[in-house]
């Protein structure tokens, strides 16, 4: 079954394609390149610098929203003017932050007519930073061992629980080595500065750190997975460069995951494999990641298929991609006029 | 590993390594890639066709300008590289 014959309205965010790009712009490259679904692209921006905004041949029509973080109110109504005028069949959001406000809002959006695939609460709890060591406890999975810490005097006792170096982790993004106590205080003021509390502390372990991209139906089905490795990583901790790789075990680890907790969604498994050639689980990112156009390009049009499974449609499990594909990302200078910023700052949409 | 032990088994080159005809070799596994001189590509084309190090010798002796124990002891190194980059498949 396709969608051929109905021009989708899906709206995403994340088109923040900077130095450490969010996943929006190459959701939109797999949605627009898909033989299955014809799509109208909404850009949702939280600032007016976003680039996805002026990318007129990605982004059809950009809106600014406020901070999920601003309320959950005000970020409904704003959603519901934009729907007022847009009519969205789809929303794909792209950020971490706006998942807890939009899965507590399910209820009201599949009223208002806007489809999403996301996971559940408890799903999207249970895999928090913080909770790992609980995850891998429950369903078998080599995990880092980690603290949460909600004072900067909790950082006082961490020697007493894992060695240096550990990993200082902010809830949502930014994680720095720290090799001393005194460089893990200067990481947790500074990503408690910018991300709030509390803050993740986590064993480092030594190898090399491999990732999985997945796709979950909700049932515990995997409806495609490639795993990759990251070539080159930039100051920001983001992927330069990276590659497919074949890997039976990573695809087994993340079928063992999506079975046992019947992910619905996009997903990321960042994984570190030892020496010992064991692969521990270091983080898990409940949405698709920025470099899901490399699993596009392997075959693997994850976008598509999430767009088809927010719309009730019966999607196959993708059988293969090609190993070895690789991604380069590059920066750009976009030209843009002065009244589209204008339009976008004073207006909200352009 | 001395040369005597080399000398009674046939190194095992890791199985799904893709070797391209300009020396280009992709480990698929991992991701890694790595460049061969033709030298090296003619050497490790002899050990993935299942060839002893008498044979490679033999074979190598043969055709370049070196002396067998001259060139066990680069053989022992470039075979030690391997290992040290998991391209040998030590439990085959």
């Amino acid at each position: 079954m396709t969608t051929l014959d109905k021009t989708l309205t899906i709206a995403v965010s994340g088109i923040n394609n900077i130095d450490s790009p969010g996943p929006g712009i190459p959701v939109i490259r797999g949605l627009r390149e898909s033989d299955k679904i014809r799509a109208r692209i909404i850009g949702i921006a939280y600032e007016n610098l976003e680039p996805g905004a002026y990318m007129h041949d990605h982004v059809d029509k950009a809106y600014k929203m406020p901070y999920p973080s601003d309320g959950v109110e005000s970020y409904l109504e704003r959603l519901r003017y934009i729907h007022s005028r847009e009519h969205i069949d789809v929303l794909i959001p792209n950020f971490d932050s706006e998942l807890f406000t939009l899965m507590k809002s399910e209820k009201i959006l599949t009223e208002m007519g806007i489809r999403t695939f996301l996971p559940t609460l408890a799903q999207f709890e249970e895999r928090h930073k913080a909770n790992l060591p609980d995850y891998g406890r429950k369903y078998g999975v080599l995990v880092a061992n980690s603290e949460t810490l909600t004072s900067i005097a909790d950082l006082n006792h961490i020697r007493e629980k894992m060695e240096f170096p550990i990993v200082v982790k902010g809830k949502f993004y930014d994680a720095y080595i720290a090799y001393d106590l005194e460089q893990a205080r200067i990481y947790f003021n500074r990503i408690s500065a910018k991300w709030g509390l509390p803050i993740v502390v986590q064993e480092f372990i030594r190898g090399t750190e491999v990732n999985v991209i997945a796709l979950g139906d909700g049932r515990g089905n995997t409806i495609g997975a490639v795993p990759m490795r990251k070539q080159y990583i930039t100051d920001k901790g983001k992927a330069w460069g990276g590659i497919t790789l074949a890997d039976d075990t990573m695809m087994e680890l993340t079928q063992k995951i999506m079975h046992a907790t019947k992910w619905r969604g996009g997903m990321e498994l960042e994984l570190i494999r030892t020496k010992k050639d064991e692969l521990y689980l270091i983080e898990i990112n409940p949405r698709l990641p920025a470099w899901v156009y490399l699993a596009v390009a392997a075959g693997q049009n994850l976008p598509e298929a999430l767009v088809r499974l927010a719309l009730g449609e019966a999607v196959q499990p993708f059988a293969r991609y090609d190993v070895g594909k690789m991604f380069i990302r590059y920066s750009y200078d976009m030209i843009c006029e002065l009244r589209e910023f204008e339009q976008l700052s004073t207006h909200g949409e352009l | 590993m001395k040369a005597q032990q080399l000398n009674e088994e046939i190194m095992k080159i890791k199985k799904n390594l893709a070797i391209s005809d300009t020396g280009f070799v992709f480990d698929p596994s991992t991701g890694d890639s790595y460049t061969l001189n033709p030298v090296g590509l003619e050497l490790i084309q002899l050990i993935k066709s299942g060839q002893d190090l008498p044979a490679i010798t033999t074979h190598i002796t043969g055709k370049y300008d070196v002396d067998a124990i001259a060139f066990e002891r680069y053989y022992l190194d470039f075979i030690a590289t391997l290992r040290q980059m998991h391209l040998i498949d030590d439990n085959a």
